[in-house]
């Protein structure tokens, strides 16, 4: 069965050669061999923290290689500099998109380009024409005047997308291209991909989306504690054993359903026709203790608008809001806290966490007000302690409840979060997309922890354009559009494909 | 369906702010006191604003670059001085362009000794031109001389004398404009076509934006430093030696001490504090404000000691609305 025959090198364009690499003493990457071939889709997969990202970067020129040998065309070289890479018809998608904010859309999208031609000078029109060719075979529009930084974040990856389109690529690596692209973008996207494919380019892309990877791949690459678990032609794998070769253990069959919401008692969240400028309008609906609503639609259709109104980061214009029946004025995200509604945003690096501080650190700080002794002395075991316990509780991977959190893998980053709102014991939690780009292990951990507070009374608005997710946890879900409720759908009575063609037909 | 309210609206742009409260502030001034808008006075008003506005480009090529510079003063001091003295020493009877280029040449050198240590060490930009001020200004004053040179090239008192637009008052006297003037129009040209139509350009902006992605993307990044430190530096030896010229002295102790104004005039013209925004109209509009206020603070009587007072609080105010609409 195991096709053992050696790979023709003509159409191998890159090869990565036993390579390895440590930061700090720790191994990220061991003597790791890829062979990325022209046409061809490779995706590589593995949990969080197990090196792809980092095998990515040797690729774009961004961290040399300790040992090991990247083959490119006919060349062969022990590093690459950032240059280089793209000289070389290498062009990389990186994760956290890599734009300018302070430049705008066409030029962001332009600039590169313009390095690549070795251009001393530039004419604004230029740019924009450059950047609008390549927004047009995206088929998205976005104001190209505007500047990056004003742009949602799924704005943000589409730019950094079309970025790495306008050039003579031959590689087209991609760090989790969908992270924060709704379905119809993601369609577009895949097109586009494949298109390329069928031109000839290689592409190498690192999902955690299963269903995404069977869609796409040719051929899937395994990394699991920094070495290749396993490699292979896609049709070699089933979702099964991915997941299997991933985690290197079987995943648990079925998953625990979501409980029964608790009816006939004072709803946890009542919204009655609250309004923002031109986000939001006319949003009424009640979540019941235990319950889990979930908020879809497509960018900009108002889910996001709604929780961040809720959290007092955006100004309500008119409409009224009771939390356990109490009327709640979001004026502020300490008035939320107070009503013990609570949200976490969709970009946890920049917005939920305090990255350079220790995961105890992170933890305990929706606890701070309650900790504070005499004068407001904290003691260092006030802080170990109750982290310690979360840690436990949620099995968050980190060495030390010292550690700082931009040290863990993105799915435990998300467990730190989740943890300290848990840990305030919250009523109401929103989650702005919880489970983008946490591997499969992970998700499937989240999930069972908010079952589990659910079954104990809280209630959760899940924001997300993961249709399985959405439908797998949920009771409900609202439709946004527009600003919009336009429509209230039980999610027993639906499957991804009828949710997939609602919010197309919107 | 329905659709959303409205667009939300395009914001002022900042320069029109600045050039309203220009307008404002003149007619005010002008109210006041007539004196104000002779023609002496805005002669006078322009030449003051060109060792600044000089300063002020290379301050604001460092802060787009998103870092901070506050060794220019001590750069041009250096320069300016070591250039008169020496070309009285060799007894230099020619032009003062020459003595302009020396004084650039060798501010741009020191410019590129603050470039060696943010580039090659990557240490922050602060400390790296706290520490080469310090090192700067001491090594003249312990080296170099301290005395205060009155006799200056003959070259420096011709290019001083020499006016335009010559005005001969009731009295007799005659006013002009003194070309220095010109020396910061073209700075300020050459700095605004490099930022909005060079690669370099934009790739300073880029560089303040996103460092990390600057450099993935491509851009030389060492070198980038090189050209914004360079510039910044060859900048003050300009408005040293222009200092000179008009003061028609050498003095090693002048300039140093005008850091707060300039960083003060280059956040009013809307330079971001954290990097990747800033226009060369903005800067000339803030140098022209903070200016026309110290003068006018002067035509209104009030004590020097409260300009100070000004300019800091002009500062604050400038950096917390910066810091507000970045936030934003």
């Amino acid at each position: 069965m195991q096709p053992a025959a050696p790979e023709p090198t003509p159409s191998a364009f890159a090869s990565l050669a036993r390579i390895s690499k440590s930061f700090g003493g720790v191994q990220a990457l061991r003597e790791v061999s890829l062979n990325l071939r022209r046409g061809e889709i490779h995706c590589l997969v593995g949990e969080n923290g197990c090196g792809k990202s980092t095998l990515i970067k040797i690729l774009a020129g961004v961290h040399s290689p300790d040992t090991g040998e990247i083959g490119i065309g006919n060349g062969r070289h022990a590093r690459l500099r950032p240059g280089d890479a793209m000289r070389l018809g290498i062009q990389v998608i990186f994760q956290d998109f890599s734009l300018f904010p302070n430049l705008t859309v066409a030029e962001n999208i332009a600039l590169p380009s313009h390095l690549e031609n070795r251009r001393r000078f530039i004419r604004p029109r230029h740019a924009i024409r450059i950047a609008a060719q390549t927004l047009d075979t995206l088929g998205v529009g976005l104001d190209l005047a505007r500047p990056v930084s004003t742009l949602s974040v799924a704005r943000q990856q589409l730019v950094a997308i079309a970025r790495a389109l306008p050039h003579a690529t031959r590689l087209l690596v991609m760090d989790e291209p969908t992270a924060a692209l709704t379905h119809r973008e993601i369609e577009r996207l895949f097109q586009i991909v494949r298109t390329l494919k069928n031109q000839g380019v290689g592409i190498l892309l690192v999902s955690h989306k299963i269903p995404e990877i069977f869609a796409l791949a040719d051929r899937i690459t395994v990394l699991r504690n920094g070495e290749v678990a396993r490699t292979g032609p896609a049709s070699e794998f089933t979702p099964v054993t991915l997941v299997e070769a991933m985690t290197g253990r079987t995943p648990s069959g079925r998953t625990v359903p979501t409980g029964p919401a608790r009816a006939h008692t004072t709803p946890r969240l009542r919204v009655d026709r609250l309004a923002c400028r031109d986000r939001l309008a006319d949003i009424t609906f009640e979540v019941q203790p235990g319950e889990i609503v979930g908020l879809t639609g497509r960018l900009g259709s108002g889910r996001t608008a709604l929780a961040q109104a809720l959290f007092g980061l955006l100004n309500i214009d008119h409409g009224r809001i009771w939390v356990n029946g109490k009327p709640l004025e979001p004026k502020h995200p300490q008035a939320a806290l107070a009503a013990s509604l609570a949200y976490v945003p969709e970009d946890r690096l920049r917005e939920g966490l305090f990255l350079a501080q220790p995961v105890g650190h992170n933890l305990i700080a929706g606890l701070l007000p309650s900790l504070g002794g005499r004068l407001g002395w904290i003691s260092p075991r006030q802080i170990r302690d109750p982290s310690t316990h979360w840690v436990q509780r949620l099995r968050i991977r980190t060495p030390d409840v010292a550690s700082p959190v931009d040290h863990l893998s993105g799915g435990n980053q998300q467990k730190v979060v989740l943890a300290r709102w848990l840990a305030c014991s919250v009523n109401v939690l929103i989650l702005n997309r919880p489970t983008a780009g946490v591997d499969v292990a992970a998700k499937a951990e989240i999930h069972q922890h908010l079952r589990e507070w659910t079954a104990r009374g809280m209630s959760i608005l899940l924001i997300s354009d993961d249709l399985p997710e959405l439908l797998e946890l949920s009771h409900r879900l609202l439709l946004f559009h527009d600003g919009r409720i336009v429509a209230e759908l039980p999610a027993d009575a639906l499957d991804a494909d009828a949710l997939t063609a609602r919010l197309e037909a919107l | 369906m329905n659709p959303p309210a409205h667009k939300p609206r395009a914001p002022v742009p900042h320069e029109l702010i600045l050039a309203a409260l220009i307008l404002g502030l003149a007619l005010f001034i002008g109210l006041l006191n007539p004196a104000f808008f002779s023609r002496a006075h805005l002669y006078d008003l322009i030449k003051g604003s060109t060792v600044m506005g000089l300063f002020a480009l290379g301050v604001l090529l460092v802060m787009i670059s998103g870092g901070i510079d506050i060794s220019f003063t001590s750069i041009a001091v250096f320069a300016m001085y070591v250039t008169s003295r020496g070309l009285v020493a060799v007894e230099y009877q020619g032009t003062v362009l020459v003595a302009f280029v020396i004084s650039a040449a060798i501010g741009l050198a020191l410019g590129g000794l603050n470039a060696l240590f943010v580039a090659g060490f990557g240490l922050p930009t602060l400390i790296v031109t706290l520490g080469t001020a310090g090192l700067i200004r001491g090594l003249l004053l312990a080296f170099i001389g301290t005395e205060i040179l009155n006799q200056l090239p003959a070259g420096y008192a011709r290019f001083s004398r020499l006016t335009w637009f010559e005005h001969t008052l009731p009295g007799g006297d005659t006013v002009g404009l003194s070309p220095i003037f010109l020396v910061f129009l073209l700075a300020a040209a050459a700095v605004a076509l490099l930022l909005r139509y060079t690669m370099v350009g934009r790739g300073i902006y880029a560089l303040g934006g996103n460092p990390s992605a600057a450099e993935r993307v491509g851009f030389n990044v060492p070198a980038l430093r090189l050209v914004v430190f360079g510039l910044a530096g060859g900048l003050a030896g300009l408005a040293g030696l222009a200092h000179a010229t008009m003061m028609r002295n050498a003095n090693p102790f002048d300039l140093v001490g005008m850091e707060l104004m300039v960083l003060a005039a280059v956040v009013l013209g809307g330079a971001g504090i954290f990097g990747g925004r800033g226009t060369v109209t903005g800067t000339i509009l803030g140098v022209l404000l903070l200016v026309l206020l110290n003068n006018s603070l002067i035509l209104l009587g009030i004590p020097t000691y409260w300009q100070r007072v000004f300019v800091g609080l002009i500062l604050l105010v400038a950096t917390g609305i910066s810091a507000h609409r970045e936030n934003a």
